[in-house]
């Protein structure tokens, strides 16, 4: 196979990417049990046992995290998992094909916005001095400053999520209401079912396997509720409202530089996500559904 | 997809509701433009107008190139923007090479490795290693303030490698056996068979790594130097720090940049995106996303 040297050579950078920088780096997580030292790096610290993981639980500002974390992750499940379907199902009403490819064009756009260019945004219409409040004065009503606002910065992530990323989660959702057998529509309607009720014996028992393939895969990455989005903004309202495990992992692990901690919590919150995707998987299966993996 | 046409079983749809969906329509398509039009409406306009209306407008008012002048006068911005551009091309080169050989390898049914191979990359999909880790590895590697920190971290995506290989693995066998009974080996059927039947695929890989490197501003915000910034983190500090948030890593006379200059930035952040939107879109229709996420 000497021909194929060139073949093989060509997997080499992509071998070595897995080598150093997920498995050298998943190895690099041992620093949660040391003491890490930049001066003796990874191997040479020294070991301390759970000592990082006792220091983590005993100290409140993690609790208030964890905390934070579950509650945008709740809010998110409740109020951004059903956006995109929602969307849907009012693009796949819609009868002329052109006007829904408009529609999605201008819908997906978001989602390749970068979380700076949505953030930017967010405060150029919600601000202070920006084109909600404006348009509150102008009707004589109070203004609410809605960037910086402790109290409702949770609700303010969620709202974003969902202008950034409500029309690309309609692409799954759309691709599987295509599927649906057109004929069980008009059988039903013939039968004299109305369109509230074609949608409920048709349309949801099609596509209940996707929704629950994509409500697993949420739940597996809950604890991952937007760790740039939050970083951007956490300035603004304050740890108290705005901090989350991953934003906690990067103010005391990378700016205090205490990388023993910082690596502590983050390996919690991996360990936790993947026990989180395995079980769901695990129930998925036990419903009688596909699940992500064999 | 059916047409135009209303399928004959559909009861006519009723007025209310014909009505109702039209004002669900143009409201999630007016909260998705109005922002943008926002943005680049006060980008346009010169900085009294828009201080006169009480920073924004949208319609530009006083129509004005200023703020574009200023900020691709040299300096900063236009800095930042030579070392997007850099990192985005280099960078979605870079991860193509790297994702289309290993995609290719484990799409092939008798290449060594095979199966372990891929359940060890899916792995990391399942558990990604940690920020404070790939920190201190790109430290230990002295890579610290060189461009090539902001790519080798997140050189392949397993997304991007899961889609390629389903797409290679689609190709009919019968095209690799014909290649390899005119003694092609794998890499030359990787050069004349694989690749251009993959244009689609290859076309919407390629721009999720550019979109992917575009965007990105966090790896730039621990690895470099203010010097070697790119367009986006530099929009994170002078427009998003600037303007609302106390920040203690904001510049200082940047700070003070009126509105009409941070939306310039602004626009000039977003316009790569808008360009290559429609080549994506054009792909989307081909179905080759759906079909590559539900596998």
């Amino acid at each position: 196979m000497r021909r194929d040297v060139l073949f093989l050579l060509l997997m080499v950078p992509g071998l070595l990417y897995f080598l150093v920088f997920q498995y050298g780096v998943l190895f690099g997580n041992i620093i949660a049990f040391k003491d890490y030292v930049p001066f003796d790096g990874f191997l040479g610290s020294a070991w301390v046992g759970v000592q990082n993981f006792t220091a983590m639980l005993g100290d409140p500002a993690f609790w208030h995290a964890a905390l934070n974390t579950v509650e945008i992750a709740v809010l998110q499940l409740v109020f951004y998992f059903p956006a995109p379907l929602a969307l849907a199902l009012l693009l796949h009403s819609l009868t002329s094909s052109t006007l829904r490819r408009v529609v999605q064009s201008v819908v997906y756009l978001p989602h390749f916005m970068s979380w700076v260019i949505v953030v930017a945004l967010a405060q150029q219409m919600l601000g202070a001095t920006g084109v909600f409040n404006s348009m509150l004065s102008g009707a004589g009503l109070h203004t609410v400053d809605i960037i910086g606002n402790p109290t409702l910065f949770k609700p303010l992530t969620v709202l974003e999520v969902v202008w950034k990323d409500c029309g690309w989660g309609t692409i799954i959702f759309l691709a599987s209401l295509t599927q649906v057998d057109e004929q069980l529509y008009e059988a039903s309607a013939i039968d004299g079912a109305g369109p509230w009720r074609r949608f409920w014996h048709v349309t949801l028992p099609a596509i209940r396997p996707i929704i629950l393939l994509l409500l697993i895969m949420r739940i597996g990455d809950i604890l991952s509720v937007g760790f740039e989005q939050i970083l951007l903004q956490r300035d603004a309202v304050g740890p108290q409202a705005a901090e989350i495990i991953d934003t906690f992992v990067y103010y005391k692990g990378l700016i205090a530089g205490n990388f023993g901690l910082g690596a502590a919590a983050g390996l919690v919150k991996g360990v936790i996500g993947a026990i989180l995707v395995f079980s769901a998987n695990r129930v998925s299966h036990r419903l009688g559904e596909q699940g992500v993996y064999k | 997809m059916s047409g135009n046409a209303r399928p004959a079983w559909m009861e006519k749809p009723h007025k209310a509701t014909l009505a109702a969906k039209g004002v669900a329509l143009c409201v999630v398509v007016l909260l998705v433009l109005v922002p943008f039009l926002v943005v680049v409406a006060t980008s346009l306009s010169s900085t009294k107008s828009v201080i006169k209306n009480g920073g924004w407008v949208l319609w530009p008012t006083d129509p004005s190139l200023e703020a574009y002048r200023q900020i691709f006068s040299g300096g900063i911005v236009g800095h930042a923007l030579l070392v997007s551009i850099g990192v985005t091309v280099i960078g979605t080169l870079a991860s193509m090479a790297c994702t289309i050989g290993l995609a290719y390898a484990l799409s092939r049914p008798k290449i060594f490795g095979g199966k372990p191979l891929l359940l060890v990359v899916l792995f990391t999909f399942l558990f990604p290693p940690g920020m404070i880790p790939t920190y201190l590895m790109v430290k230990n590697l002295g890579l610290l303030n060189n461009y090539v920190a902001l790519v080798a971290p997140v050189l392949i995506s397993v997304f991007n490698l899961v889609v390629l290989r389903g797409f290679f693995q689609s190709i009919p066998e019968d095209l690799f056996e014909a290649a390899r009974l005119d003694g092609a080996g794998n890499f030359r059927i990787l050069l004349t068979v694989v690749l251009p039947l993959s244009k689609a695929a290859l076309a919407v890989v390629s721009l999720f790594y550019a979109v992917a490197y575009w965007n990105s501003w966090f790896q730039a915000s621990i690895y470099m130097n203010d010097d070697h910034w790119p367009l986006q983190q530099v929009l994170r500090t002078y427009v998003l720090s600037g303007a609302q948030m106390a920040n203690s890593n904001g510049g200082d006379s940047a700070m003070s940049a009126p509105q009409t200059i941070q939306m310039a930035v602004l626009v000039v952040a977003t316009v790569p995106i808008l360009l290559v939107y429609p080549f994506l879109q054009k792909y989307f229709t081909k179905g080759v996303l759906t079909g590559a996420i539900k596998s």
